[in-house]
């Protein structure tokens, strides 16, 4: 058992020219729950996909849950049956049943009998709020509805760590609460929890750092009560106005 | 010597559809296994495979399909093997088919949105899995329609294996024809057997198309 839950060390990402993130450190203990803020392509989405290897980079290590990820063999599945995630757009799987969305991964990756990861499914669909829904597709539920479900079938994998990629940006605003809501749940839990949100509300209930992101940088990083009370980078401080 | 046109030659030409159909079947279902493999490999992320299928592709898609059965069926005997027409047009027919299907399939492949493949790599899903249970079942319900209308073309373009003699439905037309000289009679006879074969079937890929185009609008 190691202490940190995720170790970036000098992680640098290009797209083609582009320099998307620049020089990346960051640590992550268990059981934090870290929220990344930051402009409309600061390398928010990059910096999360690239802990559970959506995107490669190109120099420095990502190392999770002791297993690093840059050194090749199964570590990258590993890491992956490790790390859930969420994203801005759902992504349910539309041709299947709820059940089937939060069955499918444990049955083929964790080689779990059907009937166990039935149990399993219906147990985090009621954490979720919305055990009542299990028969139905994807298409016939509300927006907020889906990302729980989205929630769901990540935390059917047991995971250590979960990411969320601006989880409530594509809700209409009176379903917002209820995605909130559940990912606070999942904070009182213990879970570690990176995520690229906007929800400042959120950010101070269950933040134990807020990450401030800025043209591929880490810009500025501090507890909540510091981060918004008292912030020192000019860049932050406009974006904090714009948000407000 | 020319005889009368009989229902014994209508008997003829109608029981060479089975050859018809047998061509069809096999260059459809090889047709579809290759198309398979051709689809996923313009789909990988190895360029050495996407850019061999993109060559295969373009070579039968940009020559005749007569030259290519003229090529495969000279070819068999250079390689050795006996000239056999049903071969050389099965061999040929299905990688035509699986140019075509390829094609098709590659284009429904990319057309299942990106998050789709991000939500499953992010499960741990293999990539075996995640076609199997994701991609494809998604991709088929693109690819349905022009797949039935690509049947269509191939089984009209299974008469071109009269050429090199082999006995389908075009060419006991032809012998038919040389021992009546009945043309009218005899290729009007075997369009309509065409036509019973492929309306059907256009029919269906219509139907689809049009469920299809609601689906997506919905
Ligand atoms: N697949 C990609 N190819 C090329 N450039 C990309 C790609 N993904 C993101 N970028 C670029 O990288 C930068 C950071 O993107 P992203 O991490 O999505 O930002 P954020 O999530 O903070 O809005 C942006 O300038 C974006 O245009
Ligand atoms: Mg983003």
């Amino acid at each position: 058992m190691t202490e940190h839950a995720i170790i970036m060390r000098a992680v640098n990402k290009f797209y083609g020219d582009y320099h998307a993130l620049v020089d990346i450190d960051l640590t992550v203990e268990r059981g934090e729950r870290i929220v990344i803020c930051g402009p409309s392509g600061s390398g928010k989405s990059t910096l999360i996909r690239t802990i559970n290897q959506l995107e490669p980079i190109q120099s420095g290590t990502i190392t999770v849950d002791g297993v690093e990820l840059t050194a090749g063999g199964d570590n990258v599945a590993k890491v992956r049956q490790d790390v859930g995630m969420v994203f801005q757009s759902f992504n349910l799987f539309p041709h299947m049943t709820v059940l089937e969305n939060c069955m499918l991964a444990p049955m083929k990756t964790r080689k779990t009998p059907r009937a166990e990861a039935e149990a399993t499914a219906r147990r985090y669909l009621e954490r979720v709020k919305i055990p009542e829904q299990a028969e139905k597709y994807p298409a016939q539920l509300s927006g907020g509805q889906q990302q729980r479900v989205a929630i769901a079938r990540a935390l059917c994998m047991k995971p250590r760590i979960m990411l969320f990629d601006e989880p409530t940006s594509a809700l209409d605003p009176e379903m917002v609460k209820e995605v909130l809501d559940t990912m606070i749940d999942l904070a009182r839990e213990g879970m570690t929890m990176l995520c690229v949100t906007h929800e400042m509300e959120f950010a101070r209930a269950v933040a134990d750092r807020v990450i401030f992101m800025d043209k591929g940088l880490i810009v500025e990083e501090n507890a909540p009560d510091a981060f918004f009370g008292s912030p020192k980078n000019e860049r932050l401080k406009n974006f904090l106005g714009q948000i407000a | 010597m020319i005889r009368e046109f009989s229902s014994a030659d209508v008997l003829f030409i109608a029981s060479a559809v089975r050859w018809t159909l047998i061509l069809s079947a096999i260059a459809f279902l090889g047709g579809a296994l290759g198309g398979l493999l051709i689809a996923l490999s313009r789909t990988s992320h190895s360029r050495a495979l996407r850019r061999m299928a993109a060559g295969f592709i373009q070579v039968f898609q940009g020559t005749p399909l007569l030259m290519q059965l003229f090529l495969v069926y000279f070819g068999l005997a250079v390689v050795g093997l006996p000239i056999n027409p049903l071969l050389a047009a099965a061999v040929a027919l299905t990688l035509h088919a699986s140019a075509y299907l390829g094609e098709i399939w590659r284009g429904a492949i990319e057309a299942v949105p990106s998050g789709q493949t991000e939500a499953a790599t992010a499960l741990s899903l293999s990539y075996r899995d995640r076609m199997r249970h994701v991609i494809l079942p998604q991709a088929m319900r693109v690819a349905i329609a022009p797949t039935v209308g690509f049947l269509v073309q191939l089984i009209k373009g299974t008469s071109l294996a009269s050429i090199i003699g082999f006995t389908e439905l075009t060419r006991a037309g032809q012998i038919i024809n040389n021992a009546t000289f009945k043309p009218f009679l005899v290729f009007g006879t075997v369009a309509i057997l065409y036509f019973i074969l492929c309306w059907p079937l256009s029919l269906l890929a219509r139907h689809m198309e049009a469920r299809m185009r609601r689906a997506i609008t919905r």
